[in-house]
């Protein structure tokens, strides 16, 4: 159910743009070639703003040292220095680790129970592979997509592309990343449905969130390898909304405004969605903290004068009470 | 302790990646460029129809190639009816005859370098 009400949602986000802007004329092509996107852009901006601002808010007390490594104490007894930084540097080896290799999902294990009964763990490496490999394509692609955007084209997106497309297959080229995506995305999406964990705690926003990703990968490959368009013009639309003089060539197809639409409420849909753990990974207590309660002091700020109110303070005011009432009293 | 000095700093440093092109086209000041092709003077008309070159031209090029190298054929039929060479080099670059103010031209603008010219001659480069 959860899991047909986010395809529906999706569904819906494809079909819009298909139906209006084949059937729209000039306006509705500016609305979904240069109003939406704007709006997708601000709310992407903005929303992340405000969301690490928020974030930002909070104290941090205290350190968080029980990490699975030795802290560092005494020079003679060996301390785990990635796993339970002390400096700085150590701090930024772990945040490195964590956010390009995905070091904790590395981690990840399955349990079992086996006839016996037995209880049996063991590791499980698939969610981390298919997850570096989702997020790294990602990346490329996305990186890659500055071309659109950028003139002259970016000597990095030119080697990126070409490293991509070194293969050399089909005409034109096919980008391995463009297979590696949707083939990790599709794991990812199959291991919600068929592990009954799994299924059980996902809700419709884990759903939509896969579904959203899906349909703008495949919808990229339908426009690059389908259903082509000029993609001369969209080039031109897409440096025109980023130099503020937007301009819609009317030789761009519908395939290319119903990828443009998904992406567009991908960005307004982020900040608020469970998709802000590109953020919220920099901010992991147990990650970016250095462990050095034992070589500096760490004082909490919020709570620090305490106003406090003692036993005796208690009971000089509310003594002749108290005596009244028949209470034992520590002070006549 | 608040980390907010550095949850700031990394925003900051976030935000200006994240928006690269826009000040990348200021710097270059090159955004509003199109690139102005060299048409052929003579004929008005490409093998297809524009619209259709414009998004498929590498599809007819692999057509080409596969129904050349791999089933023997020669001749393709055009817009008008009337049969052309199946040939990169003779039939394009015959009306195309400035591939570097052609071909080139768009290529470098959408950022695309077909390996074709690794083996075939553009007969302006070869003189
Ligand atoms: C109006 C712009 C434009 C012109 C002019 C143009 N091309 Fe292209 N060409 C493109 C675009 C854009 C692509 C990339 C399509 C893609 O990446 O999906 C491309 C791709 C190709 C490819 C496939 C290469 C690859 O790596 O995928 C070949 C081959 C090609 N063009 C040949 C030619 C030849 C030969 C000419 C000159 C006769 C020419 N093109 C003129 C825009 C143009
Ligand atoms: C008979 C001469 C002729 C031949 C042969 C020819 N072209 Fe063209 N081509 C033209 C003309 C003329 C135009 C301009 C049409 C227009 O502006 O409407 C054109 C337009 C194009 C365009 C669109 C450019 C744009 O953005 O307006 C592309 C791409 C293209 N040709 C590629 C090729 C390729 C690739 C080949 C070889 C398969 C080829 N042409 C063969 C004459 C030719
Ligand atoms: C490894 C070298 C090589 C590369 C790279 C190459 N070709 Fe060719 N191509 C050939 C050879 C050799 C022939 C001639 C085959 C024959 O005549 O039977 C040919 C024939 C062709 C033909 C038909 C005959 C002719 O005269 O043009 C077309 C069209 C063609 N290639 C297109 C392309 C395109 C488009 C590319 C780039 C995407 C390309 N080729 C890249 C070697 C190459």
């Amino acid at each position: 159910m959860k899991l047909f009400i986010s395809l529906l949602a999706v569904l819906v986000l494809i079909i819009l743009p298909l139906i209006l802007v084949a059937n729209g004329g000039d306006s509705i092509r500016y609305l979904f070639g240069v109003i939406v996107p704007y709006v997708g852009i601000a709310v992407f901006l903005f929303g992340i703003i405000y969301r690490v601002l928020h974030w930002a808010r909070s104290p941090v007390p205290f350190r968080i040292v029980t990490t699975c490594g030795q802290q560092r104490s005494l020079p003679w007894i060996k301390s785990s220095k990635l796993e339970n930084p002390h400096t700085i540097w150590g701090v930024l080896g772990r945040m490195l680790l964590e956010v390009l290799c995905f070091r904790s999902l590395f981690r990840n294990t399955k349990v079992e129970l086996h006839e016996g009964p037995k209880l049996a763990y063991g590791a499980d490496k698939w969610l981390w592979a298919a997850g570096l490999a989702f997020h790294w394509s990602l990346l490329i692609i996305f990186l890659r997509h500055f071309k659109y955007f950028a003139e002259p084209v970016p000597y990095f997106v030119t080697v990126i592309q070409n490293l991509d497309g070194f293969f050399q297959v089909g005409l034109p080229i096919l980008y391995i990343t463009d297979i590696i995506v949707v083939v990790a995305l599709t794991y990812i999406f199959l291991r919600r449905v068929f592990v009954p964990q799994v299924r059980y705690i996902s809700l419709p926003a884990d759903y939509f969130a896969l579904f959203l990703l899906l349909g703008i990968t495949i919808s990229g490959i339908v426009v690059r390898y389908f259903f082509k368009t000029d993609i001369v013009g969209v080039k031109e639309l897409g440096t025109g909304l980023l130099s503020f003089h937007p301009v819609v060539p009317a030789s761009i197809g519908v395939s290319f405004f119903i990828h443009l639409f998904l992406v567009s409420c991908l960005l307004m849909y982020f900040p608020f969605s469970k998709l802000m753990h590109m953020g919220g990974v920099f901010l992991s207590p147990t990650r970016n903290l250095v462990n050095n309660s034992r070589a500096k002091r760490h004082i909490n700020p919020w709570n620090y004068p305490v106003k406090v109110h003692t036993y005796e303070e208690y009971e000089d005011e509310f003594r002749e009470v108290m005596r009244a009432a028949g209470l034992p009293l520590e002070k006549e | 302790m608040r980390d907010k000095g550095r949850i700031i700093i990394g925003l900051v440093i976030f935000l200006i990646l994240i928006t690269f092109p826009v000040w990348y086209n200021v710097a270059r000041g090159k955004a509003g460029y199109v690139p102005q092709l060299e048409k052929p003077a003579t004929v008005k008309q490409c093998v297809r129809d524009t619209s259709f070159m414009k998004a498929h031209h590498m599809d007819l090029l692999d057509e080409w190639r596969d129904r050349v190298v791999r089933k023997g054929e020669v001749m393709d039929i055009d817009m008008a009816g009337k049969p052309v060479e199946m040939s990169l080099t003779r039939t394009c670059l015959g009306c195309h005859h400035n591939r570097e103010a052609f071909c080139n031209r768009c290529h470098s603008y959408m950022d695309v370098s077909p390996y074709c010219w690794d083996c075939h001659v553009d007969p302006k480069e070869t003189k």
